[in-house]
Order: structure tokens, then sequence, then C-alpha cells
């Protein structure tokens, strides 16, 4: 792996050229102001099957042994609104703005319970998927996209967002060789057709599309996804450790020599 | 953002919608309201605030445990107004029918508000829903409403009396401040938005001529019954 001191960090610059990292996106949560938090987001987006959670894991371990604390969150895994959501899906009769308000309530919930507690206490925050995730799949089903935007401005803006990007050819045959293409997966109800593959094809390039379009209006540190495991992880380490205040570095344990 | 909640719907029925603090006498009003206009021919669909099934289990989980913060509480209740808005409000407007709404999006704006939410975050969240032709607001003085409630049931709701904001541990006084903080926002939602002010510690009966009024303002009143009888056959 390489050296993480050799790596510098440019901080993510917001719209009026300041960084937005730790911050609201938007229009706040008023009483829960967030300034100075010493915590770090690092948010790891991509599509379904990417390699997402292999990634995240890899991460943990490599902070936990350096001594960060670290607390993960993914999406749709709040205790309130997960049987909910699960029902939803099961029972097939979410419209497209239902689906849209209960994601967002559920990151919301974790955002309060979960993600400001940790930052607050100085956790690195390792998140599986964010509101992109939410953004790309509703934009794709045509929902007002200032709308959505506004919606999400409670968010808190991650330090670093790492999108793990593919093509829908490399994608399709990875899906397929693991564990196969699922309903919601493959946009089945869009209704485009009853045939899974294609479906999950166009599906998928539209999300890619979408996700693209959002790479530089938040900053996305765009990664490969087609490289081996160790290769893309060496590339995340490489940009997290360059967040990591030098201060906080834990050194080697004296014991060790 | 979206502007339907500002813009004039083009559906052929027509939405009307009671608004107020618990105790204010809107579900009364409403109720009476339905009976008439029913007795006139017109085919009415009434739906409640936070009456949808998808949500109802997710609120009662949160509600049980004390686990809903404003902005979950406000979400929420944004879904479960998603939810019924297109399944239950939109297609009997499009069949040309009486949607009545026992509470809409002012109540959001006027809770979620006082309980800390950002005001235009919060009307932007709304913007998707349809403007009614009519909102009635049923304006009561405080302690008229919380002596109507404990004549009734004898116990405030938690989340009615705000309790979860930690105000006050007893119900009642928590239930004042709250729903004292409400009222102070409905009083700007009346300019914001158009709401029609009905003084609510008047009589059940002039209230309700009164709204009967405003209403055949908005609605053919000479569709008879027997044209309705005749589409039945």
């Amino acid at each position: 792996m390489t050296n993480p001191s050799d790596a510098s960090a440019s901080e993510q610059p917001g719209a009026n050229g300041q960084s937005l990292a730790g911050r609201y996106y938007g229009r706040s949560i008023p009483y829960l102001p967030i300034d100075g938090y010493p915590g770090k987001l690092f948010v790891v987006e991509g599509t379904d099957g990417v390699g997402r959670s292999t990634q995240i894991q890899l991460l943990r371990e490599w902070l936990e042994v350096k001594g960060y604390g670290v607390v993960e969150t993914g999406w749709t895994r709040s205790p309130l609104m997960q049987p909910t959501i699960e029902i939803a899906k099961s029972s097939n009769t979410l419209n497209k703005l239902t689906f849209v308000l209960l994601y967002a309530t559920d990151f919301a919930d974790r955002l309060e319970k979960e993600i400001i507690p940790a930052l607050k206490a100085g956790f690195v925050v390792l998140s599986d998927r964010y509101i992109f995730t939410a953004l790309a799949r509703a934009g794709v089903r045509g929902v007002d996209r200032q709308w959505l935007r506004n919606l999400y401005g409670f968010a808190i803006a991650p330090h670093i967002v790492f999108y793990l990007n593919i093509d829908v050819k490399t994608l399709s045959r990875r899906v397929l060789e693991s564990r196969g293409m699922d309903f919601w997966e493959s946009g089945m109800d869009l209704k485009t057709g009853d045939d899974i593959y294609d479906s999950f094809r166009a599906y998928q390039r539209s999300l890619l599309r979408e996700y693209s379009s959002m790479a530089d209006e938040f900053h996305f540190r765009v990664v490969d996804a087609r490289r081996s495991i160790d290769r893309i992880q060496d590339e995340l380490r490489r940009q997290v450790a360059a967040y990591l205040e030098p201060a906080e570095k834990p050194t080697e344990p004296a014991l060790a020599r | 953002m979206l502007n339907n909640l500002t813009q004039p719907h083009e559906y052929p029925g027509k939405l009307f919608v009671v608004e107020g603090i618990d105790g204010s006498g809107k579900t009364t009003q409403l109720a009476l309201l339905a009976k008439w206009l029913s007795a006139e021919g017109h085919r009415v669909f009434v739906t409640e605030w936070n009456s949808s099934a998808l949500v109802k289990a997710a609120t009662k989980t949160g509600k049980k445990k004390n686990a809903l913060t404003p902005m979950t509480f406000s979400l929420l209740h944004a879904t479960d107004f998603a939810d019924r808005l297109l399944y239950k409000i939109i297609p009997p407007l499009k069949a040309g029918m009486v949607v009545l709404a026992d509470r809409y999006a002012y109540t959001a704006f006027a809770r979620d508000a006082t309980r800390g939410v950002d005001r235009q975050w919060v009307r932007e969240l709304y913007s998707f829903a349809v403007r009614p032709d009519l909102s009635l607001y049923f304006r009561v003085p405080i302690d008229v409403s919380v002596d109507r409630l404990l004549a009734r049931r004898m116990k405030l709701k938690f989340y009615e009396a705000g309790m979860d904001l930690g105000w006050s541990t007893s119900p009642v006084e928590s239930f004042k401040l709250f729903q004292g903080k409400v009222l102070e926002e409905y009083d700007h939602l009346v300019q914001e938005f158009g709401l029609q002010v009905i003084e609510a510690a008047g009589s059940i009966t002039d209230q309700q001529r009164l709204v009967r009024m405003l209403v055949s303002q908005q609605v053919q009143m000479t569709r008879s019954v027997e044209m309705s009888d005749d589409e039945s056959i």
C-alpha cells in the first residue's frame, strides 16, 4: 500500500469557492447546528453490484488498525423505516413520489441518530451510498430535479465522495456472476419490458448517466471500478489518509519495535 | 421548485380543505358539509390527515418509542400526504367529484415550523400539492380548544400536545404552549395562502351557515338528486 503521508488533500470547493464539507448542502436543520464537528464523512457511491461494500469493509479495517473510530451507515438501514420500506417494496404499491419521501425519511433518521452524533464525537463515518443514490433513482423516474435538491438540502456535504464508475457491459457480467439480477436493480417497476436482462441494461445505463451528470455538481472523486479490488482500495486509502489531520494520525506503537 | 400549491388546478372536481388546531371543531364542520353536499347530489370523497396505510406502521412505531425527530415527523407526514394525494385526492378530482380534506399541507407548515423545521424547506417539500379551491381555517382561542378536548376524551395526545419538544411535563401546559405557537404560524398562513378565516368560538350552526355560503360560491347547487338517479339506472 502507498504511504498515506505522500498524498495531499484539496478541500472540496462549494459553489462560492468555499469548502462545503461538513456543512449542510442547502436549507439546514435549524435545531441542529453542526459547524466545527471533528469527525469526517466519507461516502462510497456507485450503482448496484459495483463493489462498494467490499471497499468499505477494507477501508474500515485499515482505519481501525490505525486507531480511528469508525461508524458505518448504509441506505435504508434505519430501524424506523426499514420495515415500512420492505413492506412497500414487496406490495409494489409505491408511486415514485412516496418512494422518494420514504427514502428521505430514512435518511433523515440516520443523519440525526447516527451520522451527526458520530461526527460530533470525532468518528470517521463511512457511508455505503448517500443522497446521490436517491437523486439518481428519482432522476431516472422523472421526479423534478430542483425539488429533489431542495428536499435533500438538509444533507451534510461529505468530505469525500468516491464514485465507483463502471460500464454497463462489465457491470452486467459481474452481477450475473455473483448473485443475479433482481427486480428493483433492473428497474422492472418502470415497466419498459418483461426481459430482465434488457431491462437491467437499459435501467443501469440511465442510472450511470444520472450519476455522471452529478459528478461535477457534487465534486465526485471518480474511481475506475473495473480495476482490481486492491488497486481501488490503494487509491481510496491514499485520498482518505490525506484528509485525516496529521496530528490525529496515531504513531506506530513504541512497543512494536 | 414546483408551483402547484400557488397555481389553480385544472381538474373538473373541487377540493375543499378545513384547517385549525385540535379542538377547533373543523371535523364537525366538515362532516356537516359532506352531508349537505351529498344531499345536494354531489359525489363527495373525504380524506384525513395522516391516514394512509403505508406510513401508519412507521408513525405508530415512531410514536410509541417516542423516536420521531421534527424532521422525520415532517417527512413521514409528507410521505402520507403524497400517497393520499396520488391515490385518494387526484383521482376523484379527475372524475369531477368534490374532495373534502380534513387538514392539508398548511397543517404541516404550521406544526413543523413550530417544531423547529426550516419554514421554506417545508414549503418546498409540499410544492407538489394541488392548490385547494377553498381553504377554511377555523380559528379558536387556545382555552376554548383545551376545554373542548378535555371535555371529550380527557387525555391529550403526546404529539398533539407537543410533548416531544420537552417544553413542559404537564400535558395541558405543553398543549397550550405548543398549540399557541401553532396558532401564530396559522396567522401567517392566512395571508400567505389566502385561507378563509372562520371564528370557531361561535355556534356550530352559525359556522356551518357561513361554510355552506362560501362553498356554494364554488360549486353548482342546481344539480338535482334526480339527475344522479338517472345516471345510476
